[in-house]
């Protein structure tokens, strides 16, 4: 299982890497909701720096939903999970692969988000173990999460509007706790920052078990 | 050419839904104005009635797709049922939102509040929204059954995270309005009677709605199964008629 989740894992950052699309286009599109944001919430750095930690995690969050779409897109062209099946991979490696890729893919942009806030917003980082553990297990639950749902709308002919409506809900959870745990981590509200990645935890952990456990099903059909 | 019918049972407890539904808007409508909220107090014979349906839906939805899933339980019917419980369910959850509005308004003096029993709310009513989407998707029947009772399943995994969520972020909700059934609450007896006749009214009413829903369901399944022979074969009838003078 491991082996297969790493050969996927490495098959999808390939094809991203040399497709550049998420450096050409998911990378921009995610700088630019902060530039929006911007605009919306007007240049007072007040209100930008009050919201930093929000307006981070739904410019991430909307980053989600197209580095999965991505993920899925990959595999609909020249029948790419026909492919995958037919090599006997493991359906629970697949799943760990394809949601390792977008873990990569979100974290790298995560990076990207956290200088742009630094820079745009002229937000002051603090509490960096509380930061860290936050993004790393609120960026597990939306991979795992964002590669159940990929699959659930794969291959239908309305997924691109499906896919939003069905996973956006779901992962409202994750953006509230880690909004909460960064306010806390960058001083801006007072509050048990650790119960909340304790939540991510948990969100986690659950879909991660599903993805494992059904995406056998997922991959049988479609 | 048989179609499921309207069978008797599904009749009779039609008929007593709409009677208890019935009885709780007119012993509802009688109930005497409460001093703080005035007459919006009575809103609560079928607000609290409407929630406890939504989540009997979602719950039977969430059963019918585990059954649906499990090789041994699998058929068609399972499917039927839970996409007909999570259809009524959220019209329920909708019809709580509303009434919860209506009443929140005068009394808290806004439409809507960022409070945790409403957010969570809001948020299951999205998460289902989305699962009705799903199974509004053309294609093929098993695969849209497996993939509609996966979502079903992770949505109601959700529910408890979203739950938590909301809990902890506003913590400044009111009580529950079950909790206001204990003796030691001073909301008044005959309030608390229409209360529990508009759980047994909701119930029913959920019920009903079930079955005719599924029997609906059932009957686009069957017509999708025999339409095409069936235009087939009125075409023909059609022609013979024209052709023998």
């Amino acid at each position: 299982m491991w082996r297969d989740a790493a050969l996927v894992a490495g098959k999808d950052l390939r094809i991203e890497a040399r497709s550049r699309v998420a450096t050409n286009q998911v990378a921009p599109f995610a700088v630019l909701v902060l530039v929006l944001f911007g605009f919306a919430l007007d240049p007072d750095r007040g209100i930008l720096v009050r919201a930093s930690a929000g307006l981070f995690w739904v410019a991430v969050l909307f980053s989600a939903l197209l580095a999965v779409q991505r993920s899925f897109a990959i595999e609909a062209v020249d029948g790419g999970s026909d492919g995958l099946r037919l090599l006997g991979l493991d359906p629970a490696g697949i799943f760990l692969g394809k949601a390792a890729a977008v873990f990569v893919e979100l974290v790298a942009l995560e990076l990207l988000l956290t200088a742009g806030v630094v820079v745009l917003y002229g937000v002051d980082l603090g509490g960096a173990g509380l930061m860290v553990a936050t993004a790393a297990v609120a960026t597990l639950g939306l991979a795992a999460a964002g590669t159940v749902y990929g699959a659930l709308s794969a291959g239908l002919r309305v997924r691109e509007t499906l896919l939003p409506l069905l996973l956006l809900p779901v992962l409202a959870p994750v953006l509230l706790s880690a909004t909460r745990a960064w306010e806390v981590a960058l001083g801006s509200s007072v509050d048990d920052g650790w119960r909340w990645v304790q939540l991510l935890g948990v969100f986690a952990v659950v879909y991660v078990t599903f993805g494992l456990v059904g995406f056998g099903a997922l991959m049988e059909e479609s | 050419m048989s179609t499921p019918a309207r069978n008797q049972a599904s009749f009779i407890l039609g008929a007593a839904a709409l009677l208890a539904l019935a009885s709780t808007i007119v012993l509802g409508l009688g109930l005497p104005p409460t001093l703080e909220q005035g007459p919006y107090a009575r809103l609560i014979a079928i607000h609290p009635p409407l929630a406890w349906a939504a989540y009997l839906a979602f719950g039977v939805t969430a059963v019918a797709s585990v059954l649906y899933l499990w090789q041994r339980t699998r058929s068609r019917v399972w499917d039927r049922v839970a996409a007909s419980s999570a259809e009524v369910g959220v019209v329920f959850t909708a019809l709580t939102l509303v009434t919860g509005s209506i009443w929140g308004r005068p009394t808290w003096g806004v439409w809507w509040t960022w409070d945790a029993r409403l957010t969570s709310t809001a948020l299951l009513l999205a998460l289902f929204l989305g699962y009705l989407a799903l199974r509004g998707v053309q294609t093929d029947v098993h695969t849209r059954a497996k993939r509609s009772a996966i979502a079903a399943l992770v949505a109601v995994v959700d529910v408890p995270i979203v739950h938590f969520s909301v809990d902890w972020w506003r913590t400044l909700h009111q009580g529950r309005s079950l909790a206001q059934l204990t003796p030691q609450s001073d909301l008044d007896g005959s309030y608390v009677a229409v209360m529990l006749l508009g759980f047994v009214a909701m119930t029913l009413v959920y019920g009903w709605l079930l079955v005719e829903r599924y029997r609906v369901e059932a009957l686009e399944e069957h017509f999708d199964d025999q339409g095409l022979g069936l235009a087939l074969e009125e075409r023909r009838a059609e022609g013979e008629a024209v052709a023998v003078p």
